[in-house]
């Protein structure tokens, strides 16, 4: 098979919109809501989870004729768990600043289904090829959420993107004022919602 | 089904070859994490005594840890405020030309969330705010989290923390904006709204850490007014 046969692409853009894990399957809410705070670090999130999916679910995906049944998901997790830790090594000695904001969210990587999801799922029962372009699908369709829920919440909730002021000083002289909820879970949750709904909208997805 | 030999062999090694990885990113990447906490104390040290005076500017890694090496002097104290080598307490002096321009020392303790560390700076006449920074805290982002900005950090510079009698009154974060007609206004900052409980939380251990560190003060008021 080759790398962009129509399948691969299939397996590549699915989770971006329409299988996406957020808005569709709703995994990962939890950190979703905890790191959007801010675009910057939703985006060092958002790589952290790629980097960790796409070689989970590679990994995983080569070892899957050789993990026995009964102790699959404990393998799976060791292997999750494992590279979380080098994830937050990597953060923690180049992007300290960051790593010190996202704190124990990065660590919590492991518990995020949509790692365990796509281990049971998909990497147990393909080779590594499509393996990769899945974990590669879905850290992608969880990062495109985790940044335009940012961008909403630090926009308006702070004023500013990736940490410049983006609201003049001006506004805020007129009686602008920064929107406070949005800084707050509720907040996220509240856009989140509306994310779905436009998704489902456009997909025209129905719960059964 | 597999064996259940199979089974141990199978986890015994994959936990080995993963253990081996992990502990090789640790230990390889060690040093420059270290180096990071160390710089990240310094930098907030710094920053606490004013340097640079502008808070704009961002120091390079190199430059804070030259102008520590030049401009700070780390000073154990104990806990009756006078100077030992084996004090638990510690002063980090600002000192320019020879004369000491400022005195910085740890403080921390329970906000909301979590527990919050920082640097308090004392100007040289012992009881003025020289300047505070937070460098390390899991409060609320935009709420208690904004305790480690500067448009709420300056509003410490130049506050009190003892009255005419020289009597420790330590500094209140308070609910709102600081009244500047009444009295005590100069031991008062003004707190962040929807962050009530960090802010009680700071200035509960702002004042037990004052007192700690008010017998060495205490001298240095002494010292100012013979």
């Amino acid at each position: 098979m080759s790398i962009m046969s129509r399948k691969s692409q299939q397996v590549l853009v699915d989770p971006l919109v329409s299988n996406n894990p957020i808005a569709a399957q709703i995994l990962g809410i939890c950190s979703a809501l905890a790191v959007t705070v801010k675009m910057q670090t939703s985006i060092v999130m958002a790589l952290a989870v790629i980097f960790v999916l796409t070689l989970s679910n590679t990994i995983i995906s080569m070892l899957r004729n050789w993990i026995p049944g009964k102790v699959r998901i404990i393998v799976q997790l060791t292997i999750i768990a494992s590279l979380v830790i080098i994830a937050d090594q990597i953060l923690r000695a180049y992007l300290y600043d960051i790593s010190k904001q996202l704190s124990v969210f990065v660590g919590l990587i492991i518990t995020n289904c949509i790692l365990m999801g796509r281990a049971e799922a998909f990497a147990m029962q393909n080779p590594p090829g499509p393996s990769f372009l899945d974990g590669l699908g879905n850290g992608l369709g969880y990062g495109l959420i985790l940044v335009i829920v940012s961008v909403f919440r630090e926009l308006f909730g702070s004023g500013s993107l990736m940490g410049f002021q983006i609201i003049p000083d001006s506004f805020y002289a007129a009686g602008y004022q920064n929107m406070g909820l949005l800084v707050l879970s509720p907040g996220a949750f509240i856009i989140m919602g509306l994310i779905i709904w436009v998704q489902r909208s456009v997909t025209k997805v129905e719960e059964a | 089904m597999r064996s259940n030999a199979y089974t141990l062999t199978f986890t015994t090694l994959v936990t080995v070859i993963l253990g081996l990885l992990v502990s090789v990113a640790a230990t390889s990447l060690k040093d420059r994490q270290q180096l990071n906490v160390e710089i990240d104390m310094k930098r907030n040290i710094l920053q606490s005594l004013h340097i640079p005076e502008d808070h704009s500017i961002k120091l390079s890694e190199e430059e804070i840890l030259k102008s520590f090496k030049s401009m700070i002097k780390e000073v154990h104290i104990n806990a009756s405020g006078e100077e030992d080598p084996n004090g638990e307490l510690t002063i980090y002096e600002k000192i320019m030309d020879g004369r000491i321009e400022g005195y910085a020392f740890p403080i921390s303790g329970k906000g909301l969330w979590s527990t919050i560390y920082g640097y308090l700076a004392m100007k040289p006449d012992g009881k003025t705010v020289l300047g505070i920074t937070f460098y390390k805290h899991g409060e609320t982002p935009g709420l208690g989290g904004e305790i480690e900005k500067e448009w709420f950090t300056s509003n410490f510079i130049g506050k009190q923390i003892v009255d005419e009698n020289d009597q420790l009154t330590s500094i209140q974060i308070i609910k709102g904006k600081v009244d500047p007609t009444r009295k005590d206004a100069i031991h008062q900052v003004d707190g962040i709204s929807g962050a009530t409980m960090t802010g009680r939380g700071v200035t509960a251990f702002l004042a037990q850490d004052l007192k700690t560190y008010d017998p060495f003060f205490r001298k240095i008021r002494k010292g100012q007014q013979p």
